[in-house]
């Protein structure tokens, strides 16, 4: 199905929760706020015309010094797959700031796990309902979040415990 | 030449270090520690078109304990740094350290958060290799220049 069409049947279906929309080079995005995104994702998967049954990746912004201006300072990107259409679709998150908590959506799609453990650990966005929110890129010591854009860019941080120390027979791990 | 000549049992005089070096330097083991695409040259390197072990090195061993010759190929992140500087401590005396590419020997284009700017920070390198990745004949070089290290060095300076 043509991403126009998709973008038309989730904004149809969302009405006034849509934040934004819109199109670049013939990729269609639709933004909502965090309440709404379990039910656009899943109206995205469960509607059988759509089927997306595959989440790409999910991926993070700091707009909080780009040129245009946006009420929210973060957004959170969900790309979306259908393996029976062969088609794909955005749907991003508007984020305010750290404080607010968007839903995690790792019980629909178990690759999210990881996926919202990177945004946590790059950009410090908490997920509700998460099983295991931990860094993952990024060593356990580490402080801050390395991709906001208040990051300062020359700050390194050494890891310097001995390597018995970062074994674990936590049985959560994964 | 002079008194060996007139022996019976032929025999040469010279000094320890030279005969230790001169084994050392034509049986360098190395360990890879391979993280990027330089171990990928490695292959090209070990493989029969350039053929490290006609330097003598070619006795590849996946093991620290069994290596004297630490070769790090590859970008080093701050996460992996503790298991860099535990490998080499695993290394038995003699041994010695070659940076390959630009990654490791300085961080490489990358500068940030995560990389860690030269191996130098972690263990003491003998000799480092530009490039990125370095041509075969580069680290092949790095190995003669290595050899010739060895040669100057001392059997007591590893005690």
């Amino acid at each position: 199905m043509e991403q126009a069409r998709i973008s038309e049947m989730l904004q149809e279906f969302l009405g006034d929760r849509v934040v934004d929309a819109g199109e670049f080079r013939g990729q269609h995005w639709v933004t909502v706020r965090p309440d709404s995104l379990l039910d656009a994702l899943h109206y995205l998967r469960d509607t059988p015309e759509l089927d997306f049954n595959m989440l790409m990746d999910i991926g993070g912004v700091d707009y909080s010094e780009h040129p245009v201006p946006r009420a929210w300072r973060f957004e959170i990107a969900y790309q979306m797959y259908s393996l029976a259409h062969n088609h794909r679709f955005r749907v991003k998150v508007a984020v305010e700031d750290d404080s607010v908590e968007v839903p995690s959506v790792w019980k629909s799609w178990r690759t999210a796990n990881w996926q919202e453990r990177e945004v946590f650990d790059q950009f410090g966005i908490r997920f509700s309902g998460h099983p295991n929110l931990r860094r993952i890129l990024n060593h356990d010591d580490f402080v801050g979040h390395p991709l906001r854009k208040d990051y300062p860019i020359n700050r390194r941080q050494k890891l310097s415990r001995p390597i018995e120390n970062l074994l674990t027979d936590d049985p959560d791990w994964a | 030449m002079g008194l060996e000549s007139r022996s019976e049992t032929p025999y040469i005089t010279t000094t320890v270090d030279a005969v230790v070096n001169w084994g050392r330097k034509y049986s360098l083991w190395p360990m890879p520690f391979g993280t990027a695409c330089c171990a990928i040259e490695f292959m090209g390197i070990v493989g029969n078109r350039y053929d490290i072990s006609r330097f003598g090195a070619e006795l590849v061993r996946f093991s620290p304990r069994q290596a004297d010759l630490l070769l790090v190929m590859g970008t080093i992140t701050q996460k992996m740094a503790p298991v860099l500087r535990q490998i080499y401590d695993q290394m038995p005396d003699p041994k010695w350290v070659i940076s390959m590419g630009a990654c490791a020997s300085s961080g490489g284009f990358y500068d940030n958060y995560s990389v860690v700017q030269g191996i130098d920070e972690l263990v003491p390198v003998d000799v480092y290799v530009a490039g990125c990745p370095p041509r075969p004949e580069n680290v092949i070089g790095a190995v003669v220049k290595l050899q010739e290290k060895v040669t100057r060095e001392s059997t007591a300076q590893w005690r």
